[in-house]
């Protein structure tokens, strides 16, 4: 082998020769560690072998503890940002909120495109930025992912890409309408009411292509007998304008006017001025309630007398006797109650409101009667404005579906409806549709319906869409989309229309058109963004509309008009008289005393009809009913007289027999103490079979037995007869503790008593000390003051005008992402959410004393009983933020602290969830995260956490908390800060009112005002410092935490 | 060494001789283990495992597993955390205060009660970290420097008090019993060979027995009993204080600080006399561990279970005299509320009736009643905590949260997972160590004739 002369280097460095290299160059390493060899002479600062293990040691730990880090989550920005969005400001759209006739003017957040938060619009004359709990869920339903992402041909999902390739379908279903039109049979749109003039008009050309088509309404929550009375007594088959806050007495007879009766926002707020009181203003209004099962009404009227449902006719004609109008001879009962209210009544002409739920005409013609006598007309009730918001005709769903069983429909289009589900006759309903040739639907989700139908071509979410809406005569307000249709095969049911008649425009053009021949006076485009903008046509903007010379003497003039038909007449050449028989006759027909156990039916505050999507929104499910405090159930409420009689205890599962036919419904009973005696009664709404995972056998059915007598719903369902199965299902309450134990956590007094001392009721600790004498709690502490130089944020909620619907509930709900628990765990006392409305009952054992329960007489078992017909109070509990929080000083690693501002503040991260705050928080306002809510399938009801739909509605700004922490309501933070930034921004200090937190915003009555403390032009300020200083207490004053909230005294009319 | 009166009776019967001691004691150590000694094991390694199983779905799942929520925060999780540090203070007492007292009858059950003492601890300690909604982040109750942006802890918590009174009192309990070990562990390495040689020569700590180590010895257990000797005060009083500073109504009461160390001694000597009186069974220590022992330790149950119930009895007075209403009705509501009247009478009956008993002179004496009610006594103890803490909280200030608890089949398992604990490490304890302090009973021993003498 030839000697090999190549050389090998290791870098230029050796080939060289380079000292520096040689020095090392028997090194095994090149490199030099920084370490420094023990006993080298080299003086450096590189670390020696010790420092080399203390910074081994450190990266070591640096890495682990980094290793222990959350993953990271990347937000990846805009590549290019829309012009209207910016990341972290939320836009604002003004839309409106319908549903079934519901009605609700609204503004919505959208974050980076998504709507978060729904809130009222102040501008509108009839909500007035009142919301519901159903309004404020609606959101939710947005992201439901139980809606139909594309049309349905016959239980198949036809997958498109966009909404275009529909074509051929629609000329299927052309060509199908065609051949019904053909054949001779009727085509029928079934909706709810629809308050859209546009889409009326859509309908109407739809009609025009089709001229077999008939446009069947019906309303779930039927309002019949008011309508029929009308259109008998004044010639107009409407729903008058009521104005309950121009009355100084209301009396209802089983109207829940402030829960589910008609418009509950717009009279929640009427309502709500007239019990509020001040300095300036002594007087509230006296309301009387006369019903069956304790609503939220009843809870809150002064006088309360619970009769049966049978009874409810001849207690109206009671009234009319006690009045003395004379006339009417039906053998009334004499109740005491009635008297009272007949004085009142008189004493109040034309400041007076007497209403009824009753389905009944005849009913509702002796109120029409009693009213006129009253003089109410012109005053509280405006005929001349009459409300949209219940169009539908009981007769008119009852004929569709004897037609459709005969055979006589030749094609069905459901809009909005869902009456196999909702309606009493929905079995032989969906027998009959078999007899259909062509069926429609428009509804969002495979429900009861839909699932019957050969088409379904969803409709957008009213959050997705274009419309129009006319709740009252003349007063308008718009819906705009506030975000692009979610699912690509989604259509707009009105654009669906407009194509099967053969016209191509599209809804929104359509819309616009429409209104171009309404809006005049102006350049067109300006007045229309003005209206979109405000959400409404501000054309009209009074609330009530009562003009001079078009209110009492038309109104009169209106009831005289129909003196040929109607049941009574206040002129013309017929008597009263003779009509008031006509009453007496069918009153003393149909309500006669019987000894069985009645059942009447009734909506829930929250759920409503729960036939469409809200009856399968998890926020309405775990709202907890305003009066039982229940959830995510329907039983069977009875009094607790009845309930010992018949050995039956609360849970207890009963089989229910109505007029002698098993219904197969068995329920849990519930033991409702203001339920009047052999009554029992039963939430409809519930049961649904095909509303979705939320909503699906979530208590009974109860629709069926809605009694359809003389052609309209009756929700008093018979004698009912029950029995006891055996089984047992605990009911979910929130609250299983009903009465207030004498304890002044409560503080209230008589109307009478306030207007002599504005302190009565008022509970004022005093404490002994040797040293001082009598000192008040808070001038005794050993705290240290914090200080509050800026700001101080409060609240003052006044017992007075909540009302308990439970809107703040759900509007924390969705503001702050609090998650839904379920069933189970609302069971184990554990529900999430931040504010809760304390409803306690009276008890007849409540004493003067304040809790000396060691010289308690009654004993205090007996505290805990509460009252046959109780006095109902409301009191909205959430953090108090104190000043001198308990939670704060006990918490380990001061994860809960106070703010400069007087919060008192939660820092999850840094909680480790000892759960010592909660304990310690007289008021239990802390909630804790038991279990991992979020990416969890065993709170697949939690949808807004758990599926990737669902999550749209999350809002940004609110952290999702982990499992292991403490959460509790933080006055939302969140918006004082955005509120502080935006005034910062603007070189000013925030006004007050501009910053609120959601519960306040979502509030229909204005029972929570938010504001700062330290401003003393505030209206917080004014109220607890000023106008109601006196009403104003901190509950739990004794214990000197100083709370942030106060709550204003409950006075009574009585 | 002090000289015991010969008028007074031996502590140690059967005329031991100091070569004794060493037999009866090293024995089972040296021995292979017995059946007994297998089975009980096997069955506490068995409850250990069941309730490692719940305690992992607890921490895995979360606290929901428990039968909690929103109006009661602490239910068993905190009972057996108050109740385990209580048992533990017996054993602190009976080495610490009693060695300062020169109470000589101690030196036979000072051992096993101090490695009690820091089983029991340990048993506390796993409820602290249970208990927590998030317990991999226990660490931060410890005010450790960190790079969180300097979060410190919050001094003014009372949790933060038990951190450092629990962490203080295992720590010198640990040192106190070890030392006292050192020299039994040489006593062992002696007569060991092999591998045991080895293990007990490193626990030994090369101990040589020269009078200067004894000496040494001598001084550090004085002064380590010195040391312990608050801490028999201050933990439970600590403890009390989680109660005392809070606001609830039953929680809030000046009285807890000695009411609970009454009870917690109470409680520790009932659970000592449990151990010892079937210790003394298994491992034939009849002699060393005698009816005079349990006498003696009676006559502070007698005593603590009285202080205990007048403490119950002042509550009820307070609760009237002060016109509180919400604490009146706590203290109704304790006694003859509907939902847990019986927990309130299970504790009156087990702490401040049955105790009584040991008035006679027979009862105090009879071993088969000493172990009933030993036992009773910690159930009832078991009761009083759960009463303070879940029958308050249940119905506090305001009525509409009013709530009930009852336990899941969780609450039962990590309650069983440190009996499986404690049990596992008691009867290791009980194998590998001397269970009785063989150093010190030799001192007592009244001379190493005296057996002939007894003859």
């Amino acid at each position: 082998m030839k000697d090999n002369n190549k050389k090998y280097w290791k870098g230029i460095e050796e080939l060289s020769n380079d000292p520096e290299f040689l020095k090392h160059a028997h090194n095994e390493f090149p490199e030099f560690l920084s370490v420094k060899e023990k006993g080298s002479s080299e003086a450096s600062d590189a670390p020696d072998r010790r420092d080399f293990l203390k910074l081994l040691g450190f990266s070591v730990a640096a890495v682990s503890l980094a290793a222990c880090e959350a993953p990271v989550k990347k937000v990846i920005p805009y590549v290019n940002k829309p012009v209207d969005v910016d990341p972290g400001i939320a836009n604002w759209y003004a839309s409106t909120y319908q549903e079934g006739g519901e009605y609700c003017s609204i503004l919505v957040k959208t974050r980076e495109g998504r709507p978060i938060k729904i809130e009222g619009n102040k501008l509108s004359p009839i909500t007035m930025g009142g919301t519901s709990a159903r309004v404020q869920a609606s959101v939710l339903s947005l992201y439901d992912t139980e809606r139909l992402e594309f049309f349905v041909e016959n239980g198949k999902q036809i997958k498109v890409k966009s909404i275009a390739e529909y074509a051929p379908l629609d000329r299927k279903i052309i060509d199908k309408l065609a051949a019904a039109q053909a054949s001779g049979k009727s085509i029928r749109i079934v909706s709810q009411t629809i308050l859209s003039p546009t889409t009326k008009k859509a309908i109407e050309e739809f009609k025009a292509k089709y001229p077999a088509t008939e446009h069947v309404m019906y309303d779930v929550l039927s309002a019949e007998g008011i309508l029929k009375a009308n259109e008998i007594s004044l010639g107009q088959r409407i729903i008058p304008s009521y104005n309950f806050g121009a009355a100084d007495v209301i009396v209802s007879f089983g109207a829940d006017f402030l829960g589910t009766w008609i418009s509950p926002i717009e009279y929640a707020k009427q309502y709500s001025k007239t019990r509020k009181l001040s300095a300036h203003k002594k007087t509230m209004s006296k309301h009387y309630q006369i019903e069956s099962n304790l609503s939220l009404t009843g809870c809150n009227a002064d006088t309360r007398l619970p009769i049966k449902p049978s009874e409810e006719g001849l207690y109206v004609a009671a009234l009319y006797n006690a009045l003395g109008f004379g006339g009417l001879s039906t053998k009334a009962p004499n109740h005491e109650v009635i008297k009272k209210a007949a004085t009142d009544l008189l004493k109040a002409k034309g400041k007076s409101l007497v209403v009824s739920g009753s389905n009944d005409p005849y009913v509702q013609l002796l109120v029409n009667k009693i009213n006129s006598e009253l003089g109410n007309y012109g005053k509280t009730i405006d005929v001349s404005t009459p409300s949209f918001q219940k169009q539908g005709s009981d007769e008119a769903i009852l004929k569709f579906i004897e037609d459709a069983k005969s055979g006589q429909v030749g094609a069905v289009i459901f809009y909005g409806a869902n009456p196999v589900y909702d309606h009493p006759k929905g079995e032989e309903l969906k027998e009959a549709l078999k007899k259909i040739s062509l069926k429609i639907s428009f509804n969002d989700r495979m429900d009861e319906t839909s699932s019957e139908v050969d088409y379904v071509c969803p409709d957008l979410h009213f959050l997705e869409s274009w419309n129009d809406a006319e709740p009252k005569k003349g007063f308008f307000s718009l819906t705009q989309p506030t975000i692009t249709p979610i699912f690509k095969g989604n259509r707009a049911a009105q654009e669906s229309l407009l194509i099967w008649s053969g016209n191509k425009t599209d809804y929104y053009t359509y819309l616009e058109n429409n209104w171009k021949s309404r809006l005049t006076g102006g350049n067109f485009q300006e007045l229309w963004d003005k209206t979109l903008h405000d959400g409404l046509y501000s054309g009209k903007t009074s609330e009530l509309h009562v003009t001079p010379g078009h209110s009492e003497t038309e109104a009169y003039a209106a009831i005289s008009d129909t003196a040929s038909v109607g049941a009574f007449h206040t002129g013309g050449s017929s008597t009263p008289n003779v009509n008031l028989s006509e009453v007496e006759d069918n009153i003393n027909r149909t309500y006669k005393t019987n000894s069985g156990i009645e059942l009447s039916l009734y909506y829930k505050v929250g759920l409503g009809s729960g036939s469409l999507s809200a009856g399968n929104n998890p926020w309405l499910h775990e709202l907890p009913d305003p009066v039982s405090k229940a959830t995510w159930d329907n039983y069977l409420a009875i009094p607790k007289k009845m309930a010992n009689e018949m050995d039956i205890a609360q849970g207890d599962v009963v089989a229910l027999t109505v007029d002698g036919k098993n219904t197969g419904i068995e329920v849990p009973v519930l033991i409702q103490p203001g339920q009047a005696n052999n009554t029992a009664s039963l939430a409809l709404g519930y049961g649904r079979t095909k509303a979705g995972k939320c909503g699906n056998e979530v208590g009974k059915n109860a629709y069926p037995l809605i009694k359809v007598k003389g052609g309209r719903l009756d929700l008093n369902a018979g004698v009912v007869t029950f029995a006891k199965t055996g089984d047992e299902r605990k009911i979910a309450q929130t609250q299983t503790h009903h009465t207030v134990m004498a304890r002044p956590i409560i503080q209230d007094a008589s109307l009478a008593e306030y207007q002599k001392d504005a302190g009565a009721g008022r509970y004022k600790p005093m404490i002994h000390t040797n040293l001082y004498g009598e000192k008040k709690p808070t001038e005794i502490t050993t705290w240290y003051e914090h200080e509050k130089p800026n700001h101080l944020w409060g609240m003052s909620i006044d017992l007075n005008s909540c009302i308990g619907c439970g809107a703040c509930v759900v509007a924390c709900q969705s503001e702050n992402n609090v998650p839904v628990v379920g069933r189970k765990e609302v069971l184990n006392r554990r529900e999430m959410h931040w504010i809760r409305i304390d409803r306690y009952y009276s008890s007849d054992a409540e004493t003067d004393k304040t809790g000396e329960y060691f010289e308690s007489e009654s004993g205090v078992k007996d505290l805990e009983i509460a009252a046959e017909n109780p006095t109902v109070t409301f009191q909205p509990m959430l953090c108090q933020q104190c000043n001198h929080a308990p939670c704060e000083s006990v918490c380990p690693v001061a994860a809960t602290t106070h703010s400069s501002e007087g919060l008192n503040q939660m820092t999850y991260n840094r909680c480790i969830g000892t759960r010592y705050c909660a304990n310690n928080c007289p008021y239990k306002v802390r909630r804790f995260n038991w279990f991992k809510y979020f990416e969890n399938e065993e709170f697949d009801k939690n949808v807004s956490m758990n599926n990737f739909l669902g999550r749209m509605v999350l809002n940004p700004d609110v952290t999702v908390r982990s499992r292991g922490v403490m959460e509790k309501c933080s006055f939302c933070v969140q918006r004082i800060q955005e509120g502080k930034l935006k005034a910062k921004m603007e070189k000013r200090r925030p006004i007050d009112g501009e910053i609120v937190t959601a519960c306040a915003s979502a509030c229909p009555t204005d029972a929570i005002i938010f504001g700062d403390r330290n401003d003393t032009e505030s209206r917080l300020h004014k109220d607890n410092v000023v106008e109601n200083a006196e009403r104003s207490y901190a509950v739990l004053e004794e214990l000197n935490v100083q709370p942030n909230i106060l709550y204003l005294t409950k006075i009574r009319n009585s | 060494m002090q000289v015991t009166s010969p008028v007074r009776p031996p502590l140690v019967t059967g005329g031991k001789t100091v070569s004794d001691v060493t037999q009866d004691i090293s024995r089972h150590v040296e021995n292979k283990p017995t059946k007994l000694w297998i089975m009980a094991f096997t069955l506490s390694v068995i409850t250990l495992c069941y309730g490692s199983y719940c305690l992992w779905t607890t921490w895995y799942k979360g606290i929901g597993m428990w039968g909690l929520n929103k109006t009661i925060g602490w239910a068993w999780d905190i009972t057996n955390f108050v109740w385990w540090v209580g048992i533990g203070h017996a054993g602190t007492l009976i080495s610490a205060i009693l060695l300062l007292f020169r109470q000589k009858w101690r030196t036979s059950i000072n051992r096993a009660a101090e490695a009690m003492t820091i089983f029991a601890v340990i048993c506390a300690a796993s409820f602290i970290v249970a208990h927590m909604g998030r317990p991999w982040l226990a660490y931060w109750a410890l005010p450790l420097p960190n790079a969180f942006g300097s979060l410190w802890v919050n001094f003014n918590s009372p949790l933060v008090w038990d951190v450092f009174a629990i962490s203080t009192y295992f720590t010198v309990s640990l040192v106190f019993w070890y030392i006292g070990l050192v020299p039994d562990f040489a006593t062992i390495r002696e007569r060991a060979t092999g591998v045991r040689r080895v293990a007990y020569g490193a626990l030994s700590l090369g101990w040589d027995g020269s009078a200067k180590a004894w000496q040494r010895y001598e001084a550090v257990s004085l002064v380590l009993a010195g040391c312990s000797t608050p801490l028999v005060l201050s933990v439970h009083t600590i403890v009390s204080m989680d109660f005392a500073t809070s606001v609830i109504p039953g929680w809030h009461a000046t009285i807890f600080p000695p009411y609970f160390v009454a009870g917690a001694i109470f409680s520790g000597f009932a659970m000592v006399l449990t151990l010892m009186l079937i210790t003394r069974v298994v491992f034939r220590l009849e002699d060393y561990i005698t009816v005079e022992h349990m006498e003696s330790m009676n006559k502070v149950i007698v005593l603590t279970g009285s202080i205990v119930g007048i403490a119950y009895l002042s509550e009820f007075f307070i609760a009237w005299y002060s016109h509180v209403p919400y604490e009146s009705y706590t203290f109704i509501n304790r006694a003859f509320g509907d939902d847990y009247w019986w927990a309130y009478w299970s504790m009156m009956t087990c702490n401040v009736i049955s105790p009584q008993l040991f008035w006679f002179r027979t009862v105090r004496r009879s071993i088969a009643w000493t172990f009933l009610l030993s036992i009773v006594v910690n159930i009832g103890m078991w009761f009083e905590r759960f009463v303070i803490i879940a029958t308050s909280l249940s119905r506090d200030f305001i009525p509409s949260s009013w709530a009930y608890f009852s336990p899941t089949l969780y609450d039962i398992g990590d309650y069983l997972f440190t009996f499986g604990l404690f049990f596992t490490l008691f009867l290791l304890f009980a194998k590998f160590f001397p269970v009785v302090n063989m150093a010190e009973v030799k001192a007592i021993i009244k001379s190493s004739s005296a057996k002939k003498d007894t003859k």
